[in-house]
């Protein structure tokens, strides 16, 4: 295995291009570690992303979202006031994934391009509306995070594409979010189903929203028919029972030990009307 | 394969090592630096034993590439105690029998000794949410977060 570390994205694209084996990114290596120990991966070229000026820096962008670098760790993310200030939703989903060990190094780049299904900070990202910014081959380009990850493990980035960082939208007035997963533990699981899901309001009326679902499709969904029924209305019981609905019908989700498709689908349901709840709080302006 | 030179700090000790590409840090603390306090408990990121600071931060490093040490400063359990005497920490495990077989201990001191550096004052339920990736397969985790809160009195009442 070759170890290489660019000094910038543009060399990183460029040794990924001109490779032929097998290659991964090493952002906080807590997806690709334990791929190479376990043999389910053996690259022949390993780019340490984290030798690039930036990759590291959490910053406010021209149109007022953050962008943070693709090597920003989850504790550093969870320290950091603005973000969590904007999007706790989003804080808080990255806040789940792994231990405190876990947190020091793990990344929402790495999380999203190992392209779990069960990864617990793509939704809170999906429902953000986030983006990220990639270079390669051919340019830099963004793309939204729904479109990132195409099936368990598959990202649609071409060969010498390489994610600089994740771009979140700026929040607006009356805007929450909010994100909830199940794991039969407390800690130290992965989701059985995660919800995200953002909104805004004016007054008590929710004038936009975007759900997404985790853990119960081959890819984490944004669920256009659950936000459409959140919109124009109150989070009365009659949206909340339309969400949850909605929710259930697009779940396509695997039975495994960990759950069967039957209790997923009702889980993605209850997790709806709950992160619903909590995100319509905070855009109340409750903490 | 040819080795990669790396230059960092491992317990305020300048220190030099090659390494090949694949290995951990773990791997080279235990078997280049012999710096066996450092267990490898799972190899995978779940039991913590292989804890230890980077730049502060707490990690596995048994999750981290020994050449992605270059420049950092390492934290280890060897550097927890002055010389002969122990950290209160230390101390407070052996008094409150904290350990049994010992294994899952040196990742718990380095994690909990980071805790404390943040936050000299944390209730019960912050520490063991903290140490929920430190397993122990031997004590029931009972006597490790009172050896904890006990060390962490004694230490705001030293200060
Ligand atoms: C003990 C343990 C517990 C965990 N718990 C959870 C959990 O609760 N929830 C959860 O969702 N995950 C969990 N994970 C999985 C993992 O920690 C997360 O997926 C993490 O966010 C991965 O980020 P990373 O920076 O470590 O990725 P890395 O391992 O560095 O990379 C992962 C993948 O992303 C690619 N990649 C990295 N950077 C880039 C880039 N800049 N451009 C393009 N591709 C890139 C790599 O090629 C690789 O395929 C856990 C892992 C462990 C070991
Ligand atoms: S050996 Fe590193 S976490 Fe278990
Ligand atoms: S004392 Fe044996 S694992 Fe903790």
């Amino acid at each position: 295995m070759r170890y290489h570390t660019p000094e910038s994205f543009e060399d990183a694209s460029a040794i990924a291009a001109g490779a032929e084996g097998v290659t991964r990114y090493l952002a906080g290596g807590t997806d690709i570690l334990v791929q190479m120990r376990s043999d389910i991966v053996t690259p022949d070229d390993l780019i340490d992303i984290k030798h690039i000026v930036g990759v590291k820096e959490i910053a406010r962008s021209d149109d007022g979202g953050w962008r943070i670098g693709a090597a920003v760790a989850g504790a550093e993310l969870g320290e950091h006031d603005g973000v969590g200030a904007d999007w706790p939703g989003v804080v808080e989903a990255m806040e789940l994934v792994g231990s405190t060990q876990v947190q020091g190094r793990a990344t929402l780049t790495g999380n999203l391009c190992n392209a779990s299904p069960a990864a617990d900070s793509v939704p809170a990202m999906i429902a953000a509306g986030a983006t990220v910014s990639v270079t390669g081959p051919d340019g830099p380009r963004k793309i939204a995070v729904e479109d990132v990850p195409t099936g368990p493990g598959q990202i649609s980035l071409v060969r010498g594409e390489v994610v600089t960082a994740v771009n979140l939208p700026a929040r607006g007035p009356g805007g929450g979010d909010a994100y909830l997963r199940f794991t039969p533990r407390t800690e130290m699981d992965i989701a059985v189903v995660g919800c995200g899901i953002s909104l805004t309001r004016d007054g008590d009326t929710i004038t936009s929203a975007r759900v997404a679902l985790g853990a119960v499709a081959p890819t984490a969904l944004l669920v256009e028919a659950a936000a459409a029924a959140l919109v124009g209305g109150t989070l009365d019981d009659g949206a909340l029972d339309a969400l949850a609905a909605a929710a259930e019908a697009a779940c396509n989700p695997i039975d495994d030990k960990r759950g069967t498709i039957r209790f997923r689908t009702h889980v993605a349901g209850v997790l709806a009307r709950r992160v619903a709840k909590i995100a319509y709080d905070r855009a109340g302006g409750a903490k | 394969m040819s080795k990669i030179h790396v230059t960092t700090t491992v317990n305020g000790d300048a220190t030099e090592f090659l390494c090949d590409p694949r290995e951990t840090l773990l791997d080279v603390l235990r078997d280049r630096l012999s710096l066996t306090g450092a267990k490898e408990g799972c190899g995978t990121g779940d039991c913590g034993a292989c804890s230890v600071t980077v730049d502060g931060r707490l990690i596995s490093s048994c999750l981290m590439l020994a050449a992605e040490a270059e420049g950092k400063e390492i934290g280890t359990v060897e550097g927890i105690a002055t010389g002969e005497e122990l950290h209160p920490l230390q101390r407070k495990f052996i008094e409150h029998a904290a350990l049994q077989c010992g294994v899952c201990t040196p990742g718990i001191l380095v994690a909990v000794k980071n805790l404390l550096e943040r936050d000299p004052d944390p209730t019960e339920q912050q520490v063991r949410y903290w140490l929920a990736g430190n397993l122990c397969r031997c004590t029931g985790y009972d006597k490790i977060i009172r050896a904890v809160m006990d060390a962490a009195a004694e230490m705001r009442g030293a200060a």
